[in-house]
C-alpha cells in the first residue's frame, strides 16, 4: 500500500468494480460536449433526452422490462429506500430476511420506530430463505415483501420465483435488491414475477452514482425524491446522462459475455475455496456452496480477526473485505453472519473475497499462500491459539 | 485510515509471544467484543526486565499491545503504571477515534499484568 507502483490483486468486487472501458468511452461525449441537461428543449437538451430515452430502452429489455417500468436514482441505496419507504403507511406490516443489506434494513429500522411492523425472515446455516417461513410470516396487514436476491456478504441466493409465487397469491407487492445480482446472473423481471427490482451500475463494471429502480406497470410506490418532472415525475434531479450511458453499456457488455465471465469467475472461485479449506486448519466457507454467486466466497478464520487479516493481506498488495464489528466502526460483527448461526467470536474472524473478469489463477494461488502466512502470522499472535501436540482449540 | 506508524507497527509487531517464566500475566477484553490482550512480564527488583504479548484483534490492537510493550520495558513498574493510553496514542502518532478503545485495552493490561505481579508476591510471603 505504500508501493504505489506495486500491483494490486482486487478480490473486492462485491464493493465495487473497475469501470469498463467500453462503458467509459460511452460516457466521454456527455460530460464536455454533449452536457445538455435532458430536459432542456433546445438541440443539446434534446440529445441528452435521446441518450437516456436509448439506455432506458435497452436495460430494460436487458431485464426483461418495458421502457416505462425503468426508473434512474442514485445507486442501489437510493432504490431500496424508495421501494420500502415509498410502500409502507403507518399500521401497516413488512415481511423481509434477516441478512438484508443496510439500505433494507437501516430504513426498516427507522419505520419500526414509527410504527411498522417488521418480519425478519430467518436464513438457516445455509444463508437461504425457507419460502414456507414467508407463507406463514403473511398477515391481512403484510402490504409489502422485500428479499434480495443475493446476499452481498456470502453471496447466498434466495429462491425468487417460489416466493413470488407465495406473494402473488396473497396479492402482495414484491421487491428484491438485486444489486449483488445483476449483471452476473441472467435475469428477467417478467419470469420472476417481481413488483419491484433494484440495481446499481458500479457491481457490474458500471461508474459508481447510478441505479435504477423496476416499478412494475400498475405499482405505484410514494416518491423518495420530491422535485422536477424527472423520471416520469416519480423522481425529481437533472438526469445523471453520462453515468446512464455508462449503466447501459456495461450491463449490456456483462451480459454479452455473461457465459464465459461466469466460468472463468467460478473455475477461480472454486479453487481458491478447495485450496483454502484443505490447507488452511479451522476455517469454514460461509453459506450455502453451491447456491451462491460465482464470484463470492466468504470464510471465516478461528482464532483471529478479520480486519488484521485484511490490513495484512493488504500489506501483500490483495484487497479483501471483512465483516468484522472493526472494519466496520460498530461494535457487533456481521449481523449476516449471526443470522446464520455463526458464533459473535467466530464472527469476528470473518473475510469476504468477490472475483471479476480481471482476476488469473495466477492471483489466487498467490493470495492462497499469502493468506496461509497471514493467518499463521496471526495465530502465533493470537492468545485464543494453543498449539499443543498438532491439537488447536479455544483456550 | 491509519497512518503510516501504526500500519509499520502492525506489520513488525515486538515482543510477540509468551515469556518462559513471567511473574506477572495480565489478561483483557473478550473474544465476543473481537479484542483480547494478553501482556506478559518478568519484573526483578521492581522493574520489567522482559515483557511480551499475545494479542486477538484488529491492526490497533495489535499495534497499540506492540506499542505499550515497548514502552515498559525497562522501567519500574511504577513508571509502568503511568504509562496511560494517550502515551500509546502518541507514540503512534494518533489513532482513528473508533479504535481509540485498544489504547485503553493497552494500558488496562498493563495494570492487569503488574496487579498479578503483585498479587504473586503476597501470595508468595
Amino acid at each position: 500500500m505504500i508501493d504505489k507502483q506495486k500491483k494490486i490483486i482486487y478480490f473486492d468486487h462485491a464493493a465495487t468494480t473497475p469501470l469498463s472501458k467500453k462503458a467509459f468511452e460511452s460516457m466521454i461525449p456527455f460530460f464536455m460536449d454533449d452536457f445538455g441537461n435532458a430536459s432542456s428543449l433546445h438541440v443539446l437538451g434534446r440529445k441528452s433526452a435521446f441518450a437516456v430515452t436509448e439506455a432506458r430502452a435497452k436495460i430494460a429489455s436487458l431485464i426483461g422490462a418495458k421502457t416505462n417500468e425503468i426508473y434512474f436514482c442514485s445507486g442501489g441505496t437510493e432504490s431500496c429506500n424508495w421501494a420500502i419507504k415509498g410502500f409502507l403507511d403507518k399500521g401497516t406490516h413488512i415481511i423481509t430476511s434477516s441478512i438484508e443489506h443496510p439500505s433494507i434494513m437501516a430504513p426498516l429500522k427507522e419505520l419500526e420506530q414509527k410504527g411498522i411492523k417488521v418480519t425478519y425472515l430467518p436464513v438457516y446455516k445455509n444463508g437461504i430463505v425457507k419460502p414456507s417461513d414467508l407463507e406463514k410470516a403473511i398477515t391481512k396487514d403484510t402490504a409489502l415483501i422485500s428479499i434480495m436476491f443475493a446476499n452481498n456478504e456470502i453471496g447466498t441466493i434466495q429462491p425468487i420465483k417460489e416466493l413470488t409465487a407465495i406473494a402473488n397469491k396473497h396479492k402482495i407487492p414484491f421487491h428484491t435488491d438485486a444489486v449483488q445480482a445483476i449483471g452476473s446472473m441472467a435475469i428477467n423481471v417478467k419470469d420472476l414475477n417481481v413488483d419491484m427490482l433494484s440495481l446499481s451500475a458500479h457491481k457490474f463494471y458500471g461508474p459508481k452514482g447510478i441505479g435504477a429502480l423496476y416499478i412494475k406497470g400498475g405499482i405505484r410506490p410514494n416518491k423518495l425524491i420530491h422535485g422536477g418532472s424527472q423520471e416520469r415525475t416519480m423522481r425529481g434531479g437533472t438526469s445523471n446522462v453520462a453515468a446512464i450511458v455508462g449503466c447501459c453499456v456495461a450491463l449490456e457488455e456483462a451480459l454479452n459475455n455473461l457465459d464465459d465471465n461466469s466460468k472463468h469467475i467460478r473455475v477461480l472461485r472454486n479453487t481458491f475455496i478447495d485450496r483454502v479449506l484443505c490447507e488452511i486448519e479451522h476455517c469454514y466457507l460461509n453459506g450455502d456452496r453451491d447456491r451462491r454467486l460465482d464470484n463470492n466466497a466468504n470464510f471465516v478464520f478461528d482464532f483471529v480477526e478479520g480486519e488484521s487479516i485484511l490490513m495484512m493481506l493488504d500489506l501483500n498488495g490483495i484487497a479483501v473485505s471483512s465483516g468484522s464489528a472493526c472494519s466496520s466502526g460498530s461494535l457487533s460483527p456481521s449481523h449476516v453472519l449471526l443470522s446464520l448461526g455463526v458464533p459473535i467470536e467466530s464472527a469476528h474472524g470473518s473475510i469476504r473475497f468477490s472475483f471479476g473478469i480481471g482476476n488469473t489463477m495466477d492471483h489466487i494461488n498467490y493470495a492462497v499462500d499469502k493468506l496461509k502466512e497471514t493467518i499463521n502470522k496471526l495465530r502465533e499472535m493470537s492468545p485464543l491459539f494453543l498449539q499443543v501436540k498438532g491439537d488447536s482449540k479455544f483456550v | 485510515m491509519y497512518n503510516e506508524k501504526v500500519i509499520k507497527e502492525f506489520s513488525d509487531p515486538q515482543n510477540v509471544g509468551e515469556l518462559k517464566n513471567p511473574n506477572g500475566v495480565g489478561t483483557v477484553g473478550n473474544a465476543s467484543c473481537g479484542d483480547i490482550m494478553k501482556l506478559f512480564l518478568r519484573i526483578e527488583n521492581d522493574i520489567i526486565v522482559d515483557v511480551s504479548f499475545k494479542t486477538f484483534g484488529c491492526a490497533a490492537a495489535i499495534a497499540t499491545a506492540s506499542t505499550a510493550t515497548r514502552l515498559i520495558k525497562g522501567v519500574t513498574i511504577e513508571d509502568a503504571l503511568k504509562v496511560t493510553n494517550q502515551h500509546v496514542v502518541d507514540e503512534l502518532g494518533g489513532l482513528p477515534s473508533q479504535k481509540l478503545h485498544c489504547s485503553v485495552l493497552a494500558h488496562e493490561a498493563i495494570v492487569a499484568a503488574i496487579e498479578d505481579y503483585k498479587n504473586n508476591k503476597i501470595n508468595d510471603k
